[in-house]
């Protein structure tokens, strides 16, 4: 049998190395796991980029970024688990971290982090904290509606008479932080009733920004998404926001909603000490800068940063209170994909 | 040919007494590695089942029979049914233009109808909507489709076009038909396998293709099951909808057969079958110069002058070197890697198939096909759960990743390679045995290196694929990576798409010498 053993076995060395050799090549954000730290980032990549290097400048310790949506992330989080190789996880909306804690996976934060946030921008339980915040709004073609126009309400939009006229992104996190609040805000009957509506009435775009540009360019009269897409746009060319106007909803309209990107350490991680030191600095003056500076014009929230002056003050938004743990990411994918939205 | 020297090792009997023992103990060591490389390629067929009968008819029946999935039911099957003929009229009219014709210029618009492959679909597309940025819904998706795919028809087909004996036109012409009906009852007819080849690849290509459709609004299943994944990971709904979405891949394989026939195609009689004469055009010939003028300006002017426009928009800005190289590395390491683990792994079922056909084989080559057609978002799924349920170790590694590809692009890279292991003669891999090489070396000496440039197209074409791959990429590699097509979906989504641009440039310019390569393959296979 030596024959068919040796050749056997130059198969299978070929077939390690075949495999392990790219592997290898590959290594080097392998690598940096293993002296840095790992974060899932479903925020805004350019705004988590700054962020990874101030952190990495001041402390000297690297951060490798894995890019997904909210939900995406917290799913595949639960999914793996005590296994995971996350050290950090941050989000655009609070859902996906209430999704990540139920499943115990946080682990409980230093009082230097949470003593940087405010108690209205993190839940009471101290397993994760806000790193920023944006704000529900109705980005309407001023060529077109006068402020009179205008819905009222969140829910005015699943009124016929707004029947092909207003747009969203029902697949992106953001959209479904707000559905979550108005869950919240409404209870299930008046929230399924909206969502079915809104399958009738409104046009779907991928993303945010898309759903903007698709107003500016008169494809639809209005688009329910967050603030920042449009100053962000205003600040480099304006191109796609030419037409656009933002209406605030206020009066605690759950389309007032503002939510809250959170920051959580796992408990699974092995770099405990450098992760919990991550999220101090996003939280403290260096992270709030850059979102008072930067170019994402999210709102800034830890205790006494100041956000970018060219956004409508946080305090003026009227926005309705939510506790932030009780949002429930799971409920709204089911109702929304009983909808048909998804 | 390949010169191939066997030199006998000192101390081997010249006559080895255990020959003919050591050729049969050959054969299981290959039909083992054949098996277990389809078994591999079967994994995610099984986990769509298994996940199935996991989730219980009641959940999942609530989650196929949901008037969502009758939507995207409706969408898919009508973008099918639009694209795949439009596809097949164009490339039959630029084809027989091409090279029936006395069309000026014949050769640069035959290069010019295959050069759009160069093109990864999602940039067709962001080059569309760049220019008609309200371009949206069925009709874009049929358009720009119809654009970016049907080089794919017009390869096999204008190659089968060349290798038709003229004969049997002439003695139809004579029998008194008109050229129209010629063409129509004697010519077409016979183009039926690369047309249905063809449109098959162009269908399968329809039904697994995201970033295309995802840029201008046009919901698949394919785009559906992404969107759940972003909301659930991988949750049962996700799942479910590419269960449906493997049925629609199956029954496209089966409607092919169907179509494909038992047919005879090749020539009997004796002799070569001569040159057709060219069609004159006369004056015809302007108007028939608009149609490769229109498709060139279509599917090469529109992305080359969007895509200008935003390279010149973005300056020298864009051209951030310390992101681009280090997606230009990874895209290259995947690819390169992708290909040599693909093609190495095909060795064994090429080898099969050539010199031990058989019921196994045949059912082990299908199997590779047959999964080969699957979307990459099917794959990914099934990888993502396997490996993060019961292979944790492999869990975002680049070794899951390239099981992806190798599972993805098996077929590409099985095709060129049978065709090389077919015309490296059997003699001479027995005579090396005979000289004392073991089997594994007097394959690797001889049958190997012969088959090595056919191997090496394979390869090309199992790169080519991953050089542009998606959403398989996004799922699966490991922690950190950027490809080039990852980091052009990442800034077009947030419409930067200047800083998309750069991205863009260097996937067309990887894949050109690339395409450049299949096109000069199909001249020569058709013998110029």
């Amino acid at each position: 049998m030596r024959p068919f053993t040796r050749s056997f076995a130059s198969v299978a060395a070929l077939a390690t190395v075949l495999l392990a050799a790219p592997a290898a090549l590959l290594s080097r954000p392998a690598l940096a796991e293993d002296d840095g730290i790992v974060v899932y980032n479903a925020q805004h990549e350019n705004l988590t980029k700054a962020w990874a290097e101030g952190f990495t400048k001041e402390t000297g310790i690297k951060v490798t970024l894995r890019n997904g949506s909210d939900t995406e992330l917290g799913n595949q989080l639960v999914q793996e688990g005590a296994a995971s190789p996350a050290d950090v996880f941050l989000t655009e909306n609070s859902p996906a971290m209430v999704l990540v804690d139920n499943a115990g996976l946080f682990a409980p934060l230093g009082q230097e982090v949470l003593s940087q946030v405010p108690d209205n921008f993190r839940p009471s339980h101290g397993r994760w904290v806000g790193i920023a915040a944006r704000s529900t709004v109705f980005a309407y073609d001023k060529t077109k509606l006068k402020p009179e126009q205008l819905p009222k309400s969140l829910l005015d939009l699943a009124d016929p008479a707004w029947k092909g006229r207003w747009g969203a992104s029902p697949s992106g996190a953001d959209f479904q932080a707000i559905v979550s609040a108005l869950l919240v805000l409404k209870g299930e009957t008046a929230t399924a009733d909206w969502l079915k509506a809104m399958k009738a009435n409104f046009v779907p775009f991928r993303g945010n920004s898309t759903a903007m540009k698709a107003v500016n360019a008169g494809q639809v009269d209005g688009a329910v998404i967050y603030h920042y897409y449009y100053f962000g746009d205003q600040a480099k060319t304006g191109e796609n926001s030419k037409n656009v106007a933002l209406h605030y909803f206020r009066n605690q309209d759950p389309g007032a909603f503002v939510s809250i990107s959170g920051g959580g350490v796992l408990a699974s991680s092995k770099h405990q000490q450098q992760a919990q030191a991550f999220l101090k600095w996003i939280t403290g003056k260096g992270g709030q800068d850059i979102l008072k500076t930067g170019d994402s014009y999210e709102y800034a929230v830890g205790v006494g940063a100041e956000s970018n002056p060219k956004l409508v003050p946080l305090a003026d938004l009227q926005a309705p209170k939510v506790e932030p743990s009780a949002l429930n990411s799971k409920a709204v994918t089911d109702l929304m994909t009983r909808a048909g939205l998804l | 040919m390949t010169q191939v020297s066997i030199e006998r090792r000192p101390g081997a009997p010249v006559f080895p007494t255990g020959f003919r023992w050591r050729r049969r103990s050959f054969l299981p060591l290959m039909a083992g590695a054949a098996v277990l490389v389809a078994l591999a390629a079967l994994l995610p067929l099984g986990f769509v089942l298994w996940v199935t009968v996991q989730t219980g008819w009641e959940t999942a029946s609530a989650l196929i029979f949901r008037p969502r999935v009758g939507e995207l039911l409706v969408n898919t099957v009508l973008l099918v049914v639009l694209t795949v003929p439009l596809c097949a009229a164009l490339a039959v009219a630029l084809a027989w233009l091409t090279e029936r014709s006395d069309l000026p210029g014949a050769r640069i618009w035959s290069w010019l109808a295959v050069a759009p492959l160069a093109v990864p679909a999602f940039v067709h597309s962001y080059a569309w909507i760049s220019l008609v940025p309200g371009l949206n819904g069925l009709f874009a998706a049929v358009l720009v489709s119809t654009i970016a795919y049907s080089p794919l028809l017009y390869l096999p087909v204008s190659a089968a076009l060349r290798r038709l004996d003229p004969g049997l036109e002439d003695a139809a012409a004579s029998l008194g038909e008109p050229p129209g009906r010629v063409f129509l009852r004697v010519v077409l007819p016979q183009l039926r396998l690369a047309l249905c080849g063809g449109a098959l690849l162009v269908g399968l290509h329809l039904l697994a293709e995201y970033g295309l459709f995802a840029m201008i609004r046009f919901d698949t299943f394919t785009t559906a099951i992404i969107d759940q994944f972003q909301s659930t990971y991988n949750g049962p709904a996700a799942n479910m909808m590419a269960g449906v979405l493997v049925v629609c891949c199956l029954s496209l394989l089966w409607l092919d057969a169907l179509i494909r026939g038992r047919t005879r195609y090749a020539r009997i009689g004796p002799g070569a079958a001569r040159q057709p004469r060219l069609t004159r055009l006369g004056r015809m010939t302007l108007p028939c110069l608009l149609l490769p003028i229109g498709f060139a300006a279509l599917s090469l002017g529109v992305p080359l002058l969007t895509l200008g426009q935003w390279l010149a928009a973005g300056g020298a800005a864009i051209w951030k070197l310390d992101e681009i190289g280090p997606a230009l590395w990874q895209t290259a390491v995947f690819a390169i890697a992708g290909g040599a683990v693909t093609t190495a792994a095909a060795i064994p079922m090429a080898w099969l198939s050539v010199r031990r056909p058989g019921r196994l084989q045949r059912v082990l080559e299908a199997c590779n096909y047959v999964v080969g057609s699957l979307p990459g978002v099917v794959v990914a799924l099934a990888l993502v759960t396997i490996t993060v349920r019961v292979a944790l170790p492999l869990y975002q590694t680049a070794a899951t990743v390239l099981l992806a590809y190798l599972v993805m692009f098996l077929p590409r890279a099985l095709i060129g390679l049978r065709a090389s292991v077919a015309q490296a003669p059997v003699e001479l891999e027995q005579a090396a045995a005979s000289l004392g090489r073991s089997p594994g070396r007097a394959l690797w000496s001889v049958t190997i290196r012969l088959a090595a440039p056919g191997a090496a197209a394979g390869m090309a074409l199992v790169a080519l694929g991953i050089a542009n791959e998606l959403t398989a990429t996004q799922m699966l590699a490991p922690n950190g990576t950027r490809t080039l097509a990852t980091a052009f979906w990442s800034y077009s989504g947030e419409i930067d798409y200047a800083a998309a641009a750069p991205y863009a440039l260097l996937m067309i310019l990887i894949s050109l010498p690339l395409t450049w390569l299949l096109y000069v393959q199909s001249k020569r296979s058709a013998g110029r």
